[in-house]
């Protein structure tokens, strides 16, 4: 999708606590229609739910684009490369290298933080497998795991002067694409993607903004000063704040910023992170009208091709 | 300690002068070295490394010593090991998501690579995967041995 030029969406589906496949398929349903590849979180704020690996095989297996996110939090290298070889023999296309919240930020502090690697040489890791075909040991693999490389990026935290070069670090390990945290503040987005291009990196990367509603004043105000890496301006508050329907001027403001962000130069799509409103992503989408009148595949989609196939 | 970790990144122009300086010196003894065996050397220099460098950097005697490519600023300090630039977490303050009262390591690796020429160039070779089997070993001996060509 990213190759052929279109303007790329993705989402993230929220892992159920729960061992029901059917809550997977559910939550993935939502996003029908709408959107190209969905993310599956691994353990996302350091909170335990299913497997970013377990939600990946659901989802394959009917025939959906995973973007299987890996933390070097809690496995080490042995684990990882284990990971990526299975997830690319399931189907997976793409997986995300990422470091990992800390595990203070979720709901097992207690646990032991593993971080045998980072996010960088993750990236490496999994290029030195499907490049190279061997392990981080030398061993050889027989068959190379396919797979696009992407890696996270916030341009709205400090050093702020060096997230571009952050990036032109992670492309220079590997990186093929990247998914950035929310972003509610676009001059900042333009500043990082002039710095993006000043470093003559816009034909190496794919990159997709994140952005996502804010369901109010109230919750902004939260997430800004409870998550980290968050940052959302006060103007944006204010403009919540204001608001007969607070929920509804979320996502007037995200399909706001949605519209304000495909017209930078280098940036190929939007990865809608609507944190317990998977129900909005939709609408978002179809108002923001950044698909064209496309309509991404999902299983279902074409009941006519499935009937010729069965037939045949 | 925090704050002469913190003294050791603003005058890190200076302690990576000094570094160089030491690590000629260390490479030219090679001979003393090894005619009392590496070996035997390794734990009374592992000692007082940790003795130095802990009270300079708060070193974690990862035994694969940056130091010089991460503006003076240990990044085994970094809650998550990071060796290659800061995580997506650092607060609006430059202080770390995990542990809130401290500046970011990268944060302060910026401040120190500043001030050592080439610093910020140095910043942006991508580490290789930490090999856990080092730790607590002496990363002078290592480096001297790398410099001599005698793998350790």
């Amino acid at each position: 999708m990213l190759r052929a030029g279109q303007f790329a969406v993705t989402t993230e589906l929220d892992p159920p606590d729960s061992a029901d496949p059917e809550d997977v398929y559910r939550r993935a349903r939502v996003f029908d229609g709408y959107v190209d590849a969905i993310n599956a979180t691994d353990g996302s704020g350091a909170n335990c739910h299913m497997s970013s690996m377990a939600v990946c095989a659901l989802l394959t297996r009917v025939g959906y684009a995973p973007v299987m996110q890996i933390s070097c939090r809690d496995k080490n290298r042995i684990a990882i490369q284990g990971d990526i070889l299975g997830g690319a023999a399931m189907g997976v296309c793409n997986v995300l290298c990422l470091t990992g919240d800390g595990v203070q930020a979720g709901d097992h502090p207690q646990a032991q933080p593993v971080f045998d690697l980072d996010a960088m040489t993750l990236l490496e890791t999994a290029r030195t497998l499907r490049d190279e075909h061997r392990f981080l040991s030398g061993r050889k693999i027989t068959c190379a795991p396919r797979v696009l490389l992407g890696a996270a990026e916030n341009p709205f935290t400090p050093p702020i002067e060096w997230r571009a070069q952050r990036l032109a670090k992670k492309v220079a390990a590997g990186a093929q694409f990247i998914q950035t945290q929310w972003c509610y503040d676009v001059p900042m987005l333009r500043t990082f993607m002039q710095h993006v291009e000043d470093l003559g990196l816009l034909d190496k990367i794919f990159i997709l903004v994140g952005v996502g509603p804010l369901r109010s004043a109230k919750s902004g105000e939260w997430i800004r000063t409870h998550v980290p890496g968050v940052h959302i301006p006060d103007a944006v508050i204010k403009r919540l704040a204001g608001a007969a329907d607070p929920a509804a001027e979320g996502r007037r403001l995200c399909i706001d910023l949605i519209q304000e962000i495909r017209t930078i130069k280098g940036v190929h799509g939007v990865h809608v992170m609507a944190f317990r409103q998977e129900h909005t992503v939709a609408e978002i989408i179809e108002r923001s009208g950044v698909l064209n009148g496309r309509k991404p595949w999902y299983p279902g989609r074409d009941p006519q091709a499935n009937t010729d196939r069965m037939a045949s | 300690m925090y704050a002469i970790r913190q003294w050791s990144v603003r005058h890190a122009r200076g302690m990576n002068a000094f570094y160089r300086a030491f690590e000629v010196v260390l490479v030219a003894l090679h001979p003393v070295w090894k005619l009392i065996g590496y070996e035997r050397l390794e734990q009374p220099v592992a000692a007082v490394e940790r003795g130095v460098k802990g009270l300079l950097f708060d070193c974690r005697m990862c035994g694969q010593c940056i130091l010089s490519a991460t503006g003076m600023s240990c990044p085994m300090n970094c809650p998550k090991n990071l060796r290659n630039g800061p995580c997506g977490g650092v607060r609006d303050n430059g202080h770390c998501e995990v542990r809130p009262e401290m500046k970011c390591v990268w944060v302060q690796a910026l401040v120190g690579a500043a001030r050592i020429p080439g610093g910020m160039q140095s910043l942006q070779s991508v580490q290789v995967a930490v090999d856990r089997r080092l730790q607590g070993k002496s990363s002078w001996l290592r480096v001297v041995r790398q410099r001599v060509g005698v793998t350790p």
